[in-house]
């Protein structure tokens, strides 16, 4: 390592911060483009399990808001594709990778939705997920991307309030109603629990040593677990781990999930996966025209 | 072609304006629009100003070249010489109301 490397690392490592113009060695700005551009297809690829729910949602209400938290996502998927272009990347190349298959979304988002239950899991739990990851990178080395965060994870607020809603009027309605939020727990608690990633001592963490992370996965899904499976327990409602429980330490046991699974499915062989990226891929050559018509008119 | 605005929003009348982020656009106008939807959408901002990228001027270096540090508060050492006052009044032992011996 060279000295203006090690000159960095000590400066990130102390709490230092960095700006998009400011000299960063290549693997800083690699794995910070990366980590960054998975977040965004995250972003965009998340609203499509909910965009198939818009015509579908019980009431006028419940579509107006489940519009608004996707129209809050994709705004959060620009946002972080701007933070991505300043690093040295177009988003016209991130949306062709993203629709070929070469890079990737969260794990969550390649599995497919059967009930509005899943959509109240998805907005409740998948949402509780995401703003712990996201509320630990306000403290991220790259402050264009800490700064974008801030703004991310306060509006992300409203989403798990409008998840818990629906939750609470499904589980004090109809038994068939309680049943969909039920059966939906059951879907999604296998994904939920690969959401964080397997446990990485973070001496070993790369993504640690240049402080673009500072939260270890295993501290994320045990927050996770502390925040949330109290509040799932007290509906009456169960988690599909007989070893579920927490100890007197405070420490949450569950079943090991199966993290060879975790890689397939993020590397595109999940359940929905391949319908998503062509779904994504379709919708991107049906409105290539309005980006040209725009451009046109622009010059 | 598409360029790059930044955007300062102000929180509520009287406030400084603050840097938001900013927009990619292929035109001023667009770049209203994207500026509108992305910082304005929910209340939270009370008047937003778009800046070209290109247009911003930056400096960020402060070379203190002369040591002027007598401009600043921290170009003040009171506490040794009021110490050294206070004993040539005599006054030394004195409890000054309000004060805290540091």
């Amino acid at each position: 390592m060279d000295a203006r490397t090690e000159e960095f690392v000590a400066h990130v490592q102390s709490g230092g911060l960095v700006e998009s113009g400011d000299w960063m060695p290549d693997e800083y700005r690699n794995r910070l483009l990366k980590f960054i551009e998975m977040h965004a297809n995250s972003e965009l690829m998340g609203v499509l399990p909910e965009r198939d729910w818009i015509l579908r949602a019980p009431t006028l209400q419940r579509k107006l808001a489940l519009t608004a938290k996707i129209q809050d996502e994709v705004g959060h998927a620009q946002l972080l594709y701007r933070v991505v272009e300043d690093l040295g990347k177009p988003r016209e190349a991130c949306l062709d990778d993203l629709v070929a298959g070469k890079s990737k979304f969260h794990n969550v988002f390649h599995y497919p939705t059967y009930t509005w239950g899943d959509v109240g899991v998805i907005a409740w739990l998948v949402d509780a997920a995401a703003i712990i990851s996201q509320k630990a990178l306000l403290k991220c080395s790259y402050a264009p991307y800490a700064r974008i965060m801030r703004k991310i994870c306060w509006e992300e607020s409203f989403h798990i309030l409008h998840g818990r809603d629906v939750i609470l009027t499904l589980v004090t309605g109809t038994d068939t109603q309680r049943e969909l939020v039920q059966e939906a727990l059951y879907r999604w608690w296998e994904p939920l629990m690969m959401f964080h990633g397997n446990p990485i001592p973070a001496d070993d963490d790369p993504m640690v040593h240049w402080r673009i992370k500072s939260q270890p996965n295993e501290d994320a899904r045990q927050q996770f677990l502390e925040g949330y499976v109290p509040q799932v327990w007290e509906l009456g409602l169960t988690l599909p781990d007989p070893k579920l429980r927490r100890r007197d330490d405070g420490v949450w046991e569950y079943t090991e999930p199966d993290w060879g699974k975790l890689m397939a499915v993020v590397s595109g062989n999940g359940p929905a996966s391949a319908e998503r990226i062509a779904f994504r891929r379709l919708s991107r050559a049906e409105v290539d025209w309005v980006a040209r018509a725009v451009l046109a008119e622009a010059a | 072609m598409a360029g790059v605005w930044e955007v300062f929003r102000r929180e509520r009348a009287g406030a400084a304006m603050q840097h938001a982020g900013s927009v990619a656009a292929p035109d001023e106008r667009f770049a209203k629009i994207y500026a509108r939807e992305q910082y304005g959408r929910r209340g939270e901002s009370d008047a937003l100003w778009l800046v070209p990228r290109d247009a911003v001027q930056e400096i960020d270096e402060f070379v203190d070249e002369f040591d002027l540090k007598y401009r600043r508060v921290d170009g003040y050492s009171i506490r040794e010489r009021l110490r050294e006052a206070r004993e040539l009044a005599g006054t030394s032992l004195r409890e000054v109301p309000g004060e805290t011996d540091a």
